[in-house]
């Protein structure tokens, strides 16, 4: 009855709308568009034409060798997100959900970093990495060892991942124990009282319950390393040395803010946004792939039994 | 006999498990100092002259020194690069408490022709990066001639935002039963005042959650900040002044120590005060990719 009168619908929702409208839709379809052009200035002037140029941008993206050094960055950081973060949270949880006291400090200390904005952690970074006098450097010599150029060409790249995988895994931690503390315990004491050991219970109970929150967990980790950005940027800025450090995002802010070239840059932005897609149905299919064959099994089964 | 090799049993095993929980606390405080270290670290050099933090950035400070700090307020504005971010941040979380709240309720409590659209048009835009939609609103910021203004950045930050929150607050109003609302219905409220007087004031769990999102994400984003101010320092947020800092006094370490000490502090003390709040509502974010 209440919400029988639909006028008012108008003032909760047009507002709302408006603002994705015109900040997310409109954006989104003109990027795409955008990509097909060349454009001369991000800001068309009266009477200036852009010209039409088709695929050149997505032909250029296939041929550009930093493209192809940002998207091979940028897919290592996948896969060391779901080792290192998801994995190392997960022994983690697993640890703390043994423990009796002090749960709730873990759990504290663990996310902090989660809260502190990328650009400050890169900054305190910087100075633990910096060549003259610099954390790790003043290590090395305390042992009478050589200093080491930490962000040059060879050690950058581990360089710049290091804080940004750190930095998150109290994230995955507190996702993981919650999804932990969810299995209940009776299942646990079942399988101590049938002598299965605590190690074997992480594999046989644990893991497998676990599935739909690692499933969460390697999708947001993936497509988290994705948008990296914040970190790298300040730790070597427009991917210094020599752009072996460039993501793709790190790459498309320099291609559209530091080179102007904001056709080609829309064409990158859409690459992320492509990757993004697949390599999430990717997971969800990897997923449900296996329970899938599972109940087709148990389908094939029972239509055995019938015939 | 029988309870005796029991007896000894049960403390063999007692014994067992206590060391593998020593072996457990023992890598979970490792694990701990390690993720308290830098902060530790950075505190501690930031009451040091640079030269004291280049020779031996591991002692405590031979004698605390302030100089640094002095450093920071006079010749880095740091005040204000605060007072800009709260500006900010502020604004995109009460914009997006209020939207999504709408939103949420509309989409909750209607029933209407192409509600499924719009609820996957939702969904989706959590699929698009900041990336995506960055240039064609960079464009549209300098046509309304407010590039570099604070508004550049709480306008595209707030839609960024909405479709996540939208999601959240419909999640938790669906929950919410209906009776209560129609009972305030027959004594002659409005939808309005039912939205305002009921609905919202049983959301307020929900609504914390969004705006501890909001506020974290916005205030930590430098990617939008960056493009929007770009150069108009009086504008510029506490993220963009440190990137700053980090590209122009990068070999005056004591400076440095003290600027991400500064900005670390507050934060940190909000966090402890308010972390039970902060974790939930940001692994409730967590569906955000």
């Amino acid at each position: 009855m209440l919400y029988k009168k639909k006028w008012p619908l108008l003032l909760f929702l047009v507002p709302g709308l408006l603002f994705l409208l015109v900040f997310l839709y409109i954006p989104f379809v003109e990027n795409i568009k955008n990509s097909f052009y060349e454009m001369s200035a991000v800001v068309r002037m009266p009477g200036q034409d852009w010209k039409f140029i088709g695929l050149e941008n997505y032909k250029r993206l296939l041929t550009d060798m930093d493209v192809r050094s940002a998207l091979t960055n940028t897919l290592k950081m996948m896969i060391l997100t779901v080792i290192f973060e998801v994995g190392i949270a997960f022994v983690l949880a697993v640890m703390v959900s043994q423990i009796k006291r002090f749960q709730q400090f873990f759990r504290t200390v663990y996310f902090f970093p989660v809260v502190i904005s990328a650009t400050a952690i890169g900054l305190l970074f910087k100075l633990f990495y910096n060549y003259n006098g610099g954390m790790l450097n003043q290590i090395l010599e305390h042992f009478g060892k050589e200093p080491v150029l930490w962000l040059g060409p060879d050690l950058a790249f581990v360089m710049i991942c290091i804080p940004t995988l750190w930095s998150y895994i109290g994230f995955y931690f507190v996702i993981l124990l919650t999804g932990l503390s969810d299995i209940p315990d009776d299942i646990y004491e079942a399988a101590s009282i049938d002598g299965c050991s605590k190690f074997k219970q992480v594999f046989y109970i644990t893991l497998p319950s676990l599935k739909p929150v690692f499933f969460t967990s390697v999708t947001l980790a993936v497509t988290g390393a994705l948008k990296v950005f914040d970190l790298p940027w300040v730790l070597a800025p427009n991917g210094a040395p020599q752009g072996l450090t460039h993501f793709l995002g790190t790459y498309m802010y320099q291609t559209a803010y530091g080179l102007n070239n904001y056709d080609y840059a829309s064409t990158q932005a859409l690459l992320i946004v492509v990757l993004g897609i697949v390599v999430s149905k990717g997971v969800g299919a990897f997923t449900a792939d296996r329970e899938e064959t599972g109940t087709g099994k148990r389908r094939r089964v029972k239509r055995r039994e019938a015939a | 006999m029988d309870a005796a090799v029991n007896v000894t049993a049960v403390r063999r095993k007692r014994k067992k498990v206590s060391a593998g929980m020593a072996v457990i606390y023992a890598i979970l405080i490792f694990w701990a100092v390690l993720t308290v270290f830098p902060f530790v670290w950075v505190v501690l050099n930031s009451f040091k002259p640079s030269a004291e933090v280049l020779r031996s950035s591991f002692a405590l400070p031979q004698e605390w020194s302030l100089m640094n700090y002095e450093n920071a307020f006079t010749k880095l504005n740091v005040l204000n690069a605060y007072k800009n971010s709260f500006l900010i941040s502020g604004c995109v979380t009460i914009g997006v408490m209020f939207l999504s709240a709408l939103m949420a309720f509309g989409m909750t409590r209607y029933r209407f022709r192409g509600k499924e659209l719009i609820r996957s048009l939702i969904v989706a835009s959590l699929m698009f990066p900041a990336f995506a939609t960055i240039i064609p609103v960079y464009k549209m910021i300098i046509e309304w001639g407010i590039l570099g203004t604070k508004t550049a950045v709480i306008l595209p930050q707030i839609a960024g935002n909405l479709s996540f929150a939208v999601i959240v607050m419909i999640g938790f109003m669906q929950s919410i039963p209906l009776e209560m609302e129609e009972a305030a219905y027959m004594e002659g409220a409005n939808v309005f005042q039912v939205f305002g007087g009921i609905v919202v004031p049983l959301c307020r769990p929900s609504l914390a959650t969004v705006a501890i999102f909001s506020f974290l994400w916005s205030y930590n984003d430098l990617f939008v900040q960056k493009i929007m101010i770009a150069g108009h320092k009086q504008n510029y947020p506490v993220c963009t002044l440190l990137e700053e800092i980090s590209s122009q006094y990068g070999t005056d370490f004591g400076l440095m120590a003290a600027s991400v000490t500064i900005i670390v502090i507050p934060v940190m003390i909000v966090y402890v005060l308010l972390q039970k709040n902060i974790i939930k509502g940001l692994t409730a974010g967590a569906v955000k990719g």
